[in-house]
Parts: structure tokens; sequence; C-alpha cells
């Protein structure tokens, strides 16, 4: 009985999240076409969730792409067939890597930091007064972050391939030695449209999932400041690890 | 002006609130007091609508709040104001911002006639100085000046303060309260105030109720309840004057 019990709280828990989560989106969206339209503060965020998240996602992007290289050159030496180096890596650049990582890179950076902000918006009651001045937070603080999120990650996204496949190109032609006509040569025969766009596909999806845990987890914080540390913390694990889960299931999806 | 019939509410089981009945006046300074925990500042945050009533009414301007849903409880917030206990001001934007915010919401004025608007709403509060300050920059009565003002900039026909005097010095106290008084008279304000402090209630309410396990348990002007009949507020009565004959035989005595 005791063995079950935190397993069933646990399954609650997760039930009641999942559900405030869903509804938390849903409400969001909705509130987009009520006016005021927030253009400006949808400009703002856009810079804050995806300018200033650049750099880190470009050396998150060009790292991997040359470790990347790196091991799958390692594996194809041992039957011959170093030659599908370029798509091997653009292939796992544009599907996985890409998208994956540039989403848990917005979540460390961004998402942490706008479930911090409005967990403490929460806790210093400027959310009630935000209500009492007759405007509705989620359609001020939710919804362009939302929007935001969702056109800068997979923005992101495609500068985190570009540069990932330069990464690669950089370690495959300059260091191990692959020629660079058939580095570019077997990307391209390998390499579809489809390709790009499922990881672009699955970015706007992180996009609208990260920014929906984040705001809902600092949204309902509670508990002073070691609160507004708790949904933080839940915010960033459970956007990451829902990320990881999420890829999956996209994947088997679109292929 | 603002009618509270029967109002009742529960928390987790623990009935707070056992049938308030209350009649505010209009343009009255009215002061709800009782000790800590006895459901007043949930008794304020039911007035503006951000928390329903298990039971109850409360009747303003023809209709009951409580039946009201969100968007038409945004018409009513625009009327009835809240001053939070610690001011509840955007800590990202400047006293001049934050005076400013409500305005820019919901008013057609320009930028300029804004400003225009900012500054004479933060010289009735004697802030002018302090408009390119961030809240963090404030001392507690600056914070709860600068407040004020954000809640007048919709021009309320009601302002609802929680504690306006707490944690302020003596002579700060009487200088909020006065602040109070002048506005209430320069824009003809229905005044609701929260408050611990009985010197206060008697030397600026119109009208005092005490709020005592849940249930109105006097009212009346300050005379009334000087002798008022109820245990509890008698020996509150008893206990505030006693304490300000100590202070001011303390006082004598250092002189």
């Amino acid at each position: 009985m005791n063995f079950f019990s935190p397993i069933g709280r646990l399954f609650l828990r997760f039930i009641e999240d999942a559900g405030g989560i869903f509804l938390f989106f849903w409400q969001s969206l909705i509130f987009t076409f009520t006016p005021p339209l927030r253009f400006r503060l949808f400009l703002k965020h856009m810079e804050f969730i995806g300018v200033r998240s650049w750099l880190v996602v470009a050396l998150t992007a060009l790292f991997s792409g040359m470790v990347t290289a790196y091991q799958v050159h390692h594996a194809l030496v041992k039957f011959g067939g170093q030659s599908v180096l370029g798509g091997v890596v653009a292939l796992t650049l544009t599907r996985e890597l890409g998208p994956v990582l540039s989403a848990i890179m917005v979540v460390a950076r961004a998402g942490s930091a706008i479930s911090a902000e409005i967990g403490s918006m929460r806790i210093t009651e400027q959310i009630d007064a935000l209500k009492i001045m007759a405007v509705n937070p989620i359609q001020y603080l939710v919804t362009p972050r939302l929007w935001a999120a969702m056109i800068v990650v997979p923005l992101l996204t495609a500068m985190a391939d570009l540069i990932g496949i330069a990464g690669g190109y950089l370690i495959g032609v300059l260091v191990l030695g692959i020629d660079h006509g058939i580095f570019v040569a077997r990307m391209q025969d390998m390499v579809e449209l489809i390709d790009i766009m499922s990881g672009i596909y699955k970015s706007i999806f992180f996009g609208a999932f990260l920014v929906t845990v984040c705001c809902y987890k600092g949204y309902f914080a509670k508990g002073g400041a070691e609160g507004v540390g708790r949904a933080t913390t839940e915010a960033v694990v459970i956007s990451s690890v829902g990320i990881l889960i999420s890829d999956y299931v996209l994947t088997t999806l679109f292929f | 002006m603002l009618e509270i019939k029967n109002l009742r509410k529960s928390f987790a089981g623990f009935q707070v609130l056992k049938g308030v009945n209350l009649t505010i006046p209009k343009e009255s300074m009215t002061f709800i007091m009782g000790g800590s925990g006895t459901g007043k500042s949930v008794l304020l945050k039911h007035i503006v609508g951000l928390l329903k009533p298990d039971e109850g009414e409360i009747w303003f301007e023809g209709q009951d709040i409580t039946k009201l849903s969100e968007r038409e409880l945004q018409i009513v917030r625009k009327k009835i104001g809240l001053l939070f206990q610690e001011g509840a001001l955007f800590d990202s934007m400047t006293v001049f911002e934050n005076v400013a915010f409500p305005l820019v919401e919901h008013s057609r004025m320009s930028s300029k006639e804004i400003k225009l608007k900012v500054e004479e709403l933060l010289q009735a509060v004697e802030l002018l100085s302090a408009k390119d300050k961030f809240p963090s920059e404030l001392s507690g009565g600056m914070r709860k000046r600068a407040a004020l003002a954000r809640t007048l900039a919709l021009n309320p026909q009601v302002i609802l303060f929680d504690e306006p005097t707490t944690g302020l010095d003596p002579i700060l106290q009487i200088t909020i309260m006065e602040l109070i008084k002048k506005i209430k008279e320069t824009f003809k304000l229905t005044c609701v105030v929260i408050s611990h402090d009985l010197i206060l209630a008697l030397k600026f309410a119109e009208k005092i109720a005490f709020l005592h396990e849940g249930v109105v348990v006097e009212e009346g002007d300050p005379e009334k309840i000087r002798h008022a009949a109820h245990p509890f507020v008698r020996k509150f009565v008893e206990s505030a004057l006693l304490d300000k004959k100590f202070e001011t035989k303390e006082v004598e005595h250092e002189l």
C-alpha cells in the first residue's frame, strides 16, 4: 500500500500538470485574437528569447556538428563508408540535433528566466495588480511570449542546422581529409526537404511547449522566494525532458 | 454604494468569512478592522473579484459582482481600485512607467497627454521627483504613494487600501493617511481601508466595521466604536487606547 501511494500521487500530479499546461496553452492561444494586440511586447520577447540566445545556440551547434563528424567518421571508416560523412552529419543535425539542442539551450537560457520572472511577479502580487487594472495577465504575459518562441525557436534551429553542418564540414574536410565535392554531393543526395522541414516543424512545437511550461510554472508559483526557485527548477526539468520525449513521438509520426 | 450580503468563504475546509454583512457609504472613508487572520484581506479580494465567495453577494452599481464573468469584472475593476499592502509595482518599470501603465492600456490619450496626466498624479502624491526611479530604489512609503498614483490613474470611484500604513513609522503613517484623505476629497472617492491601527481609524474614519470570527460584530462611526459593547471590540479599543496612553506618558517622561 505504502509502495503504491507515492506512485499514485505522482501520477495524479502528472495528470494535473498535463491538463493545466494544455488549458494554459489553449487560453494563451485564444487570447491572441483578443485586442489589444501586443506587437511591441511580442518583438521584445523575440529579442529576449531569440536574439540573446543565438550565441549559445551557435556554439552548441558548432561543437555538436564537429563532434558528430568525428564520431561518425570513426564508425564509417570501419567499413569504408567515410564518403557519406557529409550526408550523415547533415541528416543528424537537421532531423534531431538542430531542433533538440536549440530548444534545450533556449530552455536553459530564456525559459528559466521567464519562469523566475513570472514567478516573482506572482509572489509580489504583480499578477493580481494586472487583473485589478483590468489587464488579462495571460494575454499580457504569456501570449506574446508564446508567439515569439514559436517564431524564434525555428529560426534558431535553422541557424543551428547551418552552423552544425559547417562544424561537421570543418572536421570532415579540413581535419579528416574528406574531399569537399564528395562531402557536399553526399549531403545533397541524402538530405531531402522533409528532413529539414521535420526539424523546423518540431522546433515550432518545442518553442510553444517550452514557453507554455515555463510560464505555467511561474504563473502558479507559491511559497515565496523558495517557491519561485522550485517553480523554475520544475519548469526547466519538465521542459527539457518533455522536449526529448516529444522529439521521439514526433519523429515516429514524421518518418 | 457597496453592499456586502451574507458573504461566506472557506479555504481547505476552514471557514474564514462566515456571513459578512456590510454597507459602505458613497464617498466615505470606511475602515475595516479586526485581529490578524480574520479575513480582512480576503474580504477586499472578493470586492474586486480576485476571489469568488462560496455564498453571498456584493452589490455595486446595481449589479452583483460575485456573479460577473472575468470579462464583465474588467469593466468593474476600472471603477474599483485596490492598493496592495506592498504596492505591487511592476519592478521592471520606473515609477513613471508604472503610473502610465493603466493609461497606456485603457485610455486613448496621446503620449504627451499621458505624460501630463502622470506628472499631475505624481504631483498629487508628492512623488514627482522620483518619477525615473525603479521600485527597488524607493522606500516603503514612496512605494505606497507610487502605487496610489497608479491606482488613481483610471479615475476609480472606489479605492480599497490593504493595510496602507503597515511597516511605516508613526509620522509616515499619519502622512500617508492625510494624503489618502486629501485625495479622497479631491477626487470624491469612496475609500475602504483595512487596518490594525485603531488610533488612525478613530482619527480618519467616518465609519468603522469590526470583523471578528468571520462576521462583522460592530459597525458605526468612531464614537460608537469607542463605546462598543461587543467584548472583542471593547478589548481591542481598550488595548489600543492603553497603548496610546503609555506612548504619551513615555514621551512626556522623556521630555
